[in-house]
């Protein structure tokens, strides 16, 4: 996972670039928990670009980095989502947590 | 027409890693069905989802074998996954969207759900303190059928 800050927006991008999976989540809620508590954005995007593949323990880790993120009064939205992990995304109905932006 | 058959089988240990193989060799076997993208990625999300129930519940702390069998007839693929774990008490509360044992890892409970929709069939048979098997049956939608 890459990480950037951009501190006049108060921004956090986390570019995830694994497959999502119950194995990878673990790496993945560690390294997103570590950079939310330290610069304590106003809002988090998971760029999912490189993503090929997520399950539904993408969405475990989704609402809970969202949890996360409000307790340090911020919000959490995703993008660049591929058309397969976006009918996960809408099935389980986390997009009304973390909405999808639009892609620029 | 001929009426295509094939099989083939895995056994791995419960680890976590193996999940990626798993649903990579199940996609890769299923490849000779000529399926579309969307079914491959189905079909790789389900396999996924049942061998992490495998890993996480089943057999929860100690390492196990998993089992996957897989048989085509004609266009249709068959999925076994199964485990010698601690079984499944009642199954329609395992299936309910949102249920979880295990929320404390951030589990969204949406694994049955999941595979139910992104399959046509999902069979669930378990023994309490023998094991669970997941039967799922994908139909590859071609009109014809490419063989290799």
């Amino acid at each position: 996972m890459k990480s950037e800050y951009l501190k006049k927006d108060k921004l956090l991008i986390l570019e995830i670039t694994e497959e999502i999976d119950h194995h990878t989540t673990e790496k993945i809620r560690r390294r997103a928990d570590y950079e939310i508590e330290r610069f304590m954005p106003r809002k988090t995007i998971f760029d999912f670009n490189s993503v090929t593949f997520m399950d539904s323990a993408g969405i475990g880790m989704l609402i809970g980095r969202y949890k996360m993120a409000k307790m340090f009064g911020g919000t959490v939205e995703i993008k660049n989502v591929n058309p397969n992990i976006k009918r996960i995304l809408e099935m389980c109905g986390v997009l009304k947590l973390v909405p999808i932006v639009n892609e620029v | 027409m001929e009426f295509y058959e094939n099989e083939m089988k895995l056994e791995f240990l419960s680890k976590s890693n193996n999940e990626a193989f798993a649903r990579i060799a199940v996609a890769a076997f299923a490849a000779q069905l000529d399926p579309t993208i969307e079914e491959l990625a189905d079909i790789k999300t389900a396999v996924s989802e049942s061998v992490t129930n495998s890993i996480i519940h089943g057999y929860e702390d100690c390492e196990g074998i998993i089992t996957i069998e897989c048989k085509i007839f004609g266009n249709t693929l068959n999925i076994d996954v199964s485990d010698s774990g601690i079984g499944i008490e009642n199954i329609d509360i395992a299936k309910e969207p949102l249920y979880t044992t295990k929320p404390n890892l951030e589990r969204s409970g949406m694994g049955f759900t999941i595979i139910e929709s992104f399959m046509d069939e999902m069979k669930i048979e378990s023994i309490v303190g023998l094991g669970t098997k997941v039967s799922m049956k994908k139909m590859i939608k071609r009109e014809e059928v490419a063989h290799v």
